[in-house]
C-alpha cells in the first residue's frame, strides 16, 4: 500500500469497539492493516496517536491518527463515500441514529460494564438499571425484536469473520472481570 | 418554512447550546420553557425515552440530545458552520465533543454527591481539567474552532459557566490560582462573544436554583432522571 492512502487499524481482538471499526472498515471493502495491541503492554505509537485515552480502536489514515469508535466510523463514512453508506444521507433520519447510538452507549454498554465488574448491591443495582430501560440480557421471550434483530446480525457472513471464538472471550472476560473484582476489593 | 421549536429550561447548559447554535446560524424559533419540576405531556411525546429538554421540534418531528440536535443544525443550515469541512478536522472536533460529553459527567457528580464520592469526582474532574489544557487547548488559538467559536467551544460552554457556580454551592475548587492558564483564557474569550454574553443564565439566580436542587438531590427526594421520589 503506498503511504498517500494507508490505513492501519490498532485494535484489539476481544474489544467491541475494535471490531466496530473492522466490520465497518470491511464493509466498505476498505483495504486496511491491522495491529493487534497488547494492552498490558501499549505500544509506543499507541501512546503517540491517542495520547489522551491511550486506548483503541486507533485509526490511523495518510499518518494521522482517529480515535473514539464511533466517530471513527463518521468519519469512514465520510471519507470514503461510496456505498453502503454506514450512516443515512436524511439529517432527520441521521439525527435518530445519532440518539440511539448515544442511548446504547449510555444505558446499556455503561450499565452492562458495571454489572461484568461488580458483585453483590453494586452489581443488583445495574441489573435494575438495565430493567428500567428495557434491556436485559437480551431474553428471547421478553424482547422479541431484539433477539431477532441479533441473531440476524450474527448471521451476516462479514460479522462471522470478524466476531472472535466464544470461548476465547469468555476466557479473556474472566481475567478482566477478576481482575475488577480484585481491585475494588481492598 | 417549516417551524421550528425549542423545548428548553432556563439554568440547563444543554438548552442553552441550542439556544447558541439557533442564534449563531439566525433561524427563528419559538422557545417554550419547561420546569424541571413539573415537565409538560408535550415533552413526554417528544422524548418518549428520556422525557427531558432539549427537545428540537422542526416541522412537528423531534431531535432530542443536544449534540445530536446540534449537528442536525448544521446539516440543515449549513451557514456559519459548527463542524469544519475537512473528515479528519470533523473527526478532531466530534472526538472532543464526546469528551466534553463523557468527562462533563465528573463535574456533574461532584454537585449531586458528597463525601468520599464527591472526593472521588474532584479527582477525575482535575484529570478531565488537565488533559483538556495539556492536549486540547494547547496550541489553539483564541477558540476551537479558531478566530471563531464552533461547535466543540459550545460543547463546552459549560465549564465557562455553570463549573463556577458548582464550585461555589459546593465549595469544591477546581480552577483556582495559576492552574490551568489556557483553560481560564479559553473561558474568558468565550463569555466575551456578544452572542454567548447575551444568552447567559443570571449567575445568582442560578446559584439559587442549583442550591436548592443539590439539597433535593442528597436528600433523595428527587431525582434528575426519576423526578420526584414517592415514599415508599
Amino acid at each position: 500500500m503506498v503511504e498517500e492512502n494507508r490505513v492501519t487499524l490498532r485494535g484489539m481482538w476481544s474489544s467491541m469497539y475494535s471490531k466496530r471499526v473492522e466490520l465497518a472498515l470491511r464493509v466498505k471493502g476498505i483495504e486496511y492493516e491491522y495491529m493487534e495491541e497488547d494492552l498490558m503492554n501499549k505500544s509506543m505509537l499507541l501512546l503517540r496517536y491517542n495520547p489522551v485515552h491511550k486506548k483503541v480502536p486507533v485509526l490511523v489514515h495518510n499518518g494521522k491518527p482517529v480515535a473514539e469508535s464511533l466517530v471513527i466510523l463518521e468519519y469512514i463514512d465520510e471519507t470514503w463515500k461510496h456505498n453502503p453508506r454506514l450512516l443515512p444521507e436524511d439529517p432527520y433520519e441521521r439525527a435518530k441514529v445519532g440518539f440511539w447510538a448515544n442511548f446504547l452507549h449510555l444505558q446499556v454498554f455503561e450499565a452492562l460494564a458495571v454489572v461484568f465488574t461488580s458483585e453483590g448491591e453494586v452489581q443488583e443495582r445495574a441489573i435494575e438499571q438495565e430493567e428500567v430501560f428495557g434491556v436485559k440480557f437480551i431474553d428471547r421471550d421478553k424482547y422479541p425484536i431484539i433477539s431477532s434483530w441479533v441473531m440476524s446480525l450474527t448471521e451476516l457472513p462479514l460479522v462471522k469473520e470478524v466476531i472472535p471464538p466464544r470461548e476465547k472471550l469468555a476466557g479473556i472476560f474472566r481475567f478482566i472481570r477478576d481482575k475488577a473484582l480484585k481491585s475494588s476489593a481492598v | 418554512m417549516e417551524t421550528v421549536k425549542l423545548y428548553g429550561a432556563w439554568p440547563s447548559p444543554y438548552s442553552c447550546r441550542v439556544i447558541w447554535a439557533l442564534k449563531l446560524k439566525g433561524i427563528p424559533f419559538e422557545y417554550i420553557e419547561e420546569d424541571l419540576y413539573n415537565k409538560s405531556p408535550q415533552l413526554l411525546q417528544y422524548n418518549p425515552v428520556y422525557n427531558k429538554i432539549p427537545v428540537l421540534v422542526h416541522g412537528g418531528r423531534p431531535i432530542c440530545e443536544s449534540m445530536v440536535i446540534l449537528e442536525y443544525l448544521d446539516e440543515k443550515w449549513p451557514q456559519q458552520p459548527l463542524l469544519p469541512t475537512d473528515p479528519y478536522e470533523r473527526a478532531e472536533a466530534r472526538f472532543w465533543v464526546k469528551f466534553a460529553e463523557d468527562k462533563g459527567l465528573s463535574i456533574r457528580m461532584i454537585y449531586r454527591t458528597e463525601g468520599e464520592k464527591q472526593e472521588k469526582a474532584r479527582r477525575d474532574a482535575l484529570e478531565m481539567l488537565t488533559i483538556l489544557e495539556e492536549h486540547g487547548l494547547n496550541g489553539k488559538k483564541k477558540f476551537f474552532g479558531g478566530d471563531n467559536i464552533n461547535i466543540v467551544d459550545i460543547a463546552f460552554g459549560w465549564i465557562a459557566h455553570w463549573m463556577g457556580v458548582i464550585e461555589e454551592i459546593t465549595g469544591v475548587k477546581l480552577v483556582e490560582g495559576n492552574k490551568f492558564p489556557l483553560l481560564k483564557a479559553w473561558m474568558h474569550n468565550f463569555k466575551e462573544v456578544s452572542l454567548i454574553n447575551e444568552n447567559l443564565p443570571n449567575r445568582e439566580k442560578m446559584v439559587a436554583f442549583f442550591r436548592t436542587r443539590r439539597s433535593l438531590i442528597l436528600s433523595a427526594a428527587w431525582h434528575p432522571d426519576f423526578g420526584f421520589i414517592s415514599r415508599r
